[in-house]
């Protein structure tokens, strides 16, 4: 992964995203380095999810831009990327079937997808589960199996979505753990998350997001320590609820 | 009731006595009616989920149409083809009226809106739930095509069952574009209509049994198929 040129900074500028007329993020400015881990914070409608999957390419902007401007951007940014979603999208087949159906999209050889799909599994603890419908698996597993699924196309920059939201702490602790992982390997992380906790443990630096605006972008000590806005500070001391 | 009582009787002994005439028909009646099938089946997924997957312009007209024609009288669907296969037709030098091959296109003409417009509900379906993921891995038109049919195969055996009911049921189109010539295209359903009209009421009545086992079968495999689809992989 280090080897290749990156596609990072990702550079946002006064994006605008509109829903039948309902202005939903206001001109948002905002770049994200390679490396640090970056939590996107905010209470429900924010825009956390929005944001992401605008960075992402999955939505269109209504205006302004989105644009990778690293070295080794391609015409389709978004095959260096992977997401994964807070209720995560099981194929009807096996956990090994998701991954290998993935690789084939991605133009894995052959060859190498078994060899990989395994690696992948083992990593996330789900070896034992390989021939299991994915769909007949628990909420935690299925995370799992969307993380491990994330790791096959050894991706640059990684969305989660709130991936923890619908688990148990448990379940919670080793998706964490996997995240750890692909910042081990040098994935860049965006998450968004509301769970303060799950932020305090994971990030590097906190973009916060309050009804559609970008209020902070500070590294993540100075956040939960200091906040600058009004907004934030009732945020970390969990008085803001909307 | 004594006409009826009879015709019971002959009917159990025809289909007990596995009566040679009877195994022809209901042979040939299985083999047009799955050839088309498949044929539907072949044209209709793919069609289907393009239509579900893919924005062009005339989509909506497409569904319209697939829709409608879900409900085509068979006898239209086979006043159709006989003017296409008949000699003064524009494939009439085919030379196929009047044989099994005729029968098979009217009846995939019959079926493939069925089973495309089922499909097209089906894959819709699927793709409101597989669209952020395949759009993520960024999969192409073509990927995103077979993933979503592959995935909805339980579903789309339905439909393809959906689609033989009316084929193997439908007695309109066989009996114009096949003539129920003795041998050659006679089917179920058009020998029922000919045995009825002759009186020959224990003929019909057997080959009535027969079509209504074929359809119980076909109902108890939709019914089977569906719930170990469920089991296998809590896939509701």
């Amino acid at each position: 992964m280090s080897s290749r040129d990156t596609i990072l900074p990702l550079e946002i500028h006064r994006l605008v995203f509109e829903i039948d007329g309902t202005r939903l993020l206001h001109d948002i400015d905002l770049t994200l380095a390679a490396g640090k881990r970056t939590v996107i914070l905010g209470p429900n409608g924010a825009g956390k999810s929005l944001l992401l999957r605008l960075s992402h390419g999955l939505l269109e902007p209504t205006s302004g831009e989105i644009v990778w401007r690293g070295a080794g951007t391609r015409e389709r940014p978004i095959r260096d990327q992977a997401m994964v979603f807070q209720r995560p999208v099981m194929l009807r087949r096996s956990a090994l079937a998701n991954l290998t159906h993935t690789m084939k999209v991605r133009g894995v050889p052959r060859a190498e997808r078994h060899e990989r799909a395994h690696a992948a599994l083992a990593l996330a603890g789900l070896s034992r589960l390989a021939e299991r419908p994915a769909r007949a698996m628990s909420g935690g597993e299925q995370q799992r199996l969307a993380l491990a699924r994330a790791w096959t196309s050894e991706p640059q920059v990684l969305f989660l979505d709130e991936p923890t939201a619908s688990l148990d702490p448990a379940a919670s602790r080793s998706v964490e753990t996997l995240i750890g992982g692909f910042h081990a390997a040098g994935t860049k992380i965006v998450m968004a998350t509301h769970d303060l906790g799950q932020a305090r443990r994971l990030a590097d630096e906190v973009v916060f997001l309050h009804k559609g605006r970008l209020l902070e972008h500070t590294p993540a000590d100075e956040f939960f320590d200091n906040p600058r806005t009004d907004e934030g500070r009732a945020f970390v001391a969990g008085e803001l609820l909307w | 009731m004594n006409t009826l009582a009879n015709a019971f009787m002959q009917a159990g002994a025809l289909l007990a006595g596995f009566d040679a005439d009877l195994l022809e028909i209901v042979g040939l009646s299985l083999r047009v009616s799955l050839t088309a099938v498949a044929v539907a089946c072949l044209v209709g997924f793919p069609l289907g989920a393009a239509v579900a997957l893919f924005r062009f312009p005339g989509r909506g007209t497409v569904s319209l149409l697939l829709n409608t024609f879900m409900g085509l009288p068979p006898v239209v669907v086979g006043l159709l083809v006989f003017l296409m296969l008949s000699r003064s037709g524009p494939l009439g030098v085919l030379g196929l009226l009047f044989t099994p091959t005729a029968m098979i296109i009217a009846q995939s003409l019959l079926v493939t809106p069925i089973v495309a417009a089922l499909t097209r509900q089906i894959v819709a379906d699927l793709w409101r739930e597989y669209s952020e993921h395949l759009r993520s891995i960024d999969a192409g038109p073509g990927a995103r095509l077979a993933t979503l049919i592959y995935d909805a195969r339980f579903s789309l055996v339905t439909a393809a069952l959906a689609g033989f009911g009316r084929a193997i049921a439908e007695v309109g189109a066989v009996m114009i574009v096949g003539g129920n010539i003795d041998h050659a295209t006679r089917v179920m359903t058009t020998s029922i209509a000919l045995e009825t009209s002759k009186g020959n009421l224990a003929a019909a009545l057997a080959l009535g049994f027969v079509l209504l086992t074929i359809a119980l079968t076909v109902n108890l495999v939709v019914q089977v198929s569906n719930t170990v689809a469920t089991r296998k992989a809590a896939l509701a």
